[in-house]
């Protein structure tokens, strides 16, 4: 990868990481509201993934779809603004921070039903098919969705249909506060691929390039017609499941070991250790990613509500 | 214009449209090789190939959430599901996706959807397929749901429906499919969200739709040879609802009956029987009286089956306790 690309995933992560540490405070703050989900630790999932779509190819998610949102081009401003309500939000302060999309981006949502929008990106990529265009659907969900009946309905539809979706588990261990062993029946969630005939790989969800790498390739195959397929990345959140998570699920320890692997982290020594980039580079792309999100939040304090008189607006298209 | 059977126009209607526009296209159990299990979509796989007439696993989230994934993109999907009572298993994409992506995301997802469903009980299916639940999806903003009485109402909801934006449910009632009409050949379109007078009448206001339609009807001659002419009102439409033709009758006879499949409790006659209250209380001479199915899960038996079910008779001594 040129150097150039390598330093813009560097910035989206550390924009990410940054945007949702200040929503955080901001949530405290009572500026934020609602049930809020946040990315910390799992950058590179997104990261890595979108970084290795092409334009004309899709992207949904559930609702832990901030970074997701950000990768897909949805600028700061508009995310912040959404998780303040406001009407300059990308979807108008109507559906806050569980529910972004952006379809000039190809980004399709932002949806809290666990398991619900993968039957969607089924039909997202069956549009594709039928209109014999040559896009991907990229549907990214949370190991705690695979123990769900639209998770399997899902899946069995796009291999009978060879559809051009690639399935994407982010598998951060927890469905809330229930590990994968508690709750599936197998741990590794890439099995349940086998299931419906799908080729399928895990991959190191805290190693943004190995996960570029991997979708590169994933992506390339489902391109070529070969129908769907599964990565499951592996991963870890490093803070609670939402804003109102008191964690005795799990021990400090654990999250701290989980934090030696910091995405950023990991990817920062990489860039040094290859002389890829300077200290004082890195430096300048977090200043640059910090003023971005301060320049957001100045944005969305500064933007209108939405006003009551639009409160009926877009239940529907056509009035009748 | 040609005589025909409900089932004929509901067929009439998709096939003018699939012939019209090539981004329509047919989803569910069976819609394909077997013809539909009602026999509605017969032909339209050999005419039209599978790529447009898709058969589907049994999975009805999978069917209905495919649907919608493919309205955003653009296409114009006719979902059918075999029996209404298979929405439950599609409940959360048909109440929590369908009719929520338009407004949620500021406007930005169009879902040119139709979802088909056959409703309707008397034909001693059991508890679980024998049910009328429309008033449940009617009361979720953002989806429209229609439900037509005659063969002509049938073609041109339908077509009105599969060329709207929104998601429409379209539900039938499996006991109408043999009723024969006149219907409009080629482009006739009914619009969404328009009631209608089915039989004009001066003593007493029936409002129904679908099977009450043809409950209606019966109940409304028995009565007039007795001198008492109803005039029936026909929802065709229960989200938007149109309450223009309902409350204009009631202004001019005062007392009205409602009569639906469904049960009681919660149903289509407790919203309809309240708006005429807020709408024309001033008019009201009598107790707006409900014609409903008996609030219990429809038994196989026959007798027992009828019994719960609203019949001619019921209507006919309904409106003879409000005059």
């Amino acid at each position: 990868m040129e150097k150039g690309k390598l330093l813009d995933l560097y910035y989206q992560m550390v924009l990410i990481r940054r945007l949702e540490e200040s929503g955080a405070e901001l949530y405290q703050a009572g500026k934020i509201s609602g049930f809020m989900h946040l990315y910390i630790g799992q950058e590179a999932v997104s990261t890595g993934l979108i970084a290795a779509r092409q334009p004309q190819d899709r992207v949904i998610t559930a609702y832990r779809d901030h970074g997701v949102a950000l990768n897909c081009g949805i600028p700061a401003n508009q995310v912040m603004a959404e998780l303040m309500g406001k009407v300059t939000g990308v979807s108008q302060g109507r559906g806050g921070s569980m529910h972004m999309a952006d379809v000039t981006k190809n980004f399709w949502g932002g949806h809290a039903i666990v398991g619900a929008h993968l039957p969607l990106a089924a039909g997202l990529a069956l549009g594709d098919k039928y209109a014999g265009r040559d896009g991907v659907t990229i549907c990214m969900f949370g190991e705690g969705a695979t123990n769900i009946g639209y998770f399997h309905e899902a899946l069995n539809l796009s291999k009978v249909w060879e559809l051009p979706v690639l399935w994407v588990c982010e598998n951060n261990i927890y469905g809330m506060g229930t590990t994968v062993g508690r709750a599936s029946a197998v741990s590794e969630i890439q099995q349940k691929a086998e299931g419906y005939g799908m080729a399928h790989e895990r991959v190191d969800g805290m190693d943004v390039l190995a996960v570029y790498e991997a979708a590169l390739k994933a992506i390339k195959m489902v391109r070529s017609g070969s129908g769907p397929r599964m990565l499951e990345i592996m991963t870890y959140r490093f803070r609670g499941h939402s804003m109102g998570d008191p964690e005795r699920y799990r021990k400090q320890e654990e999250v701290k070991k989980w934090e030696e692997l910091d995405p950023i982290g990991v990817f920062h020594a990489y860039l040094i250790g290859n002389k890829k980039a300077t200290v004082k580079v890195l430096e300048e792309i977090e200043a640059r990613a910090k003023a971005e999100v301060q320049n957001a939040i100045e944005f969305a304090e500064a933007s209108p509500e939405p006003g009551l008189d639009t409160l009926f607006d877009n239940i529907y298209v056509e009035e009748v | 214009m040609a005589r025909i059977t409900m089932r004929e126009a509901i067929s009439q209607a998709m096939w003018e449209e699939m012939e019209r526009d090539p981004n329509v296209f047919i989803i569910g159990e069976e819609v394909g090789v077997w013809g539909g299990s009602y026999a509605v979509t017969k032909g339209f796989y050999d005419h039209f190939g599978g790529e447009r007439v898709r058969d589907t696993p049994i999975a009805e989230a999978a069917i209905i959430g495919a649907a919608i994934g493919s309205a955003m993109t653009g296409l114009r999907p006719i979902a059918e599901l075999m029996t209404i009572n298979f929405a439950f298993s599609s409940m959360d994409h048909i109440v929590n996706e369908a009719a929520k992506l338009h407004y949620m995301f500021g406007g930005q997802f169009v879902l040119p959807l139709v979802i088909r469903a056959v409703g309707g009980g008397g034909r001693q299916l059991g508890a679980t397929h024998s049910q009328t639940p429309d008033a449940v999806f009617a009361h979720f903003p953002g989806l429209t749901v229609v439900s037509p009485g005659t063969p002509a109402d049938a073609k041109g909801l339908l077509k009105a429906a599969i060329r709207s934006n929104d998601p429409v449910l379209f539900i039938e009632n499996a006991t109408l499919y043999q009723v024969r009409g006149e219907v409009p050949e080629g482009d006739y379109i009914v619009p969404l969200g328009k009631s209608t007078i089915q039989r004009p009448g001066k003593d007493v206001t029936i409002v129904t739709y679908s099977k009450g339609l043809e409950i209606s009807m019966k109940a409304a001659e028995e009565l007039s040879k007795d001198g008492i002419e109803a005039e029936i009102v026909d929802l065709r439409s229960l989200r938007p609802l149109d309450m223009g033709p309902v409350i204009e009758s009631f202004k001019k006879t005062n007392r009205a009956v409602v009569v639906e499949e469904g049960w009681r409790s919660f149903g289509v006659g407790a919203e309809i029987s309240s708006r005429i209250y807020e709408q024309a209380f001033d008019y009201v001479d009598a107790p707006v009286v409900r014609v409903a199915q008996k609030e219990v899960p429809l038994p196989y038996n026959r007798t027992l089956e009828q019994s719960a079910l609203p019949q001619p008779a019921d209507v006919v001594a309904a409106v003879r306790e409000v005059l």
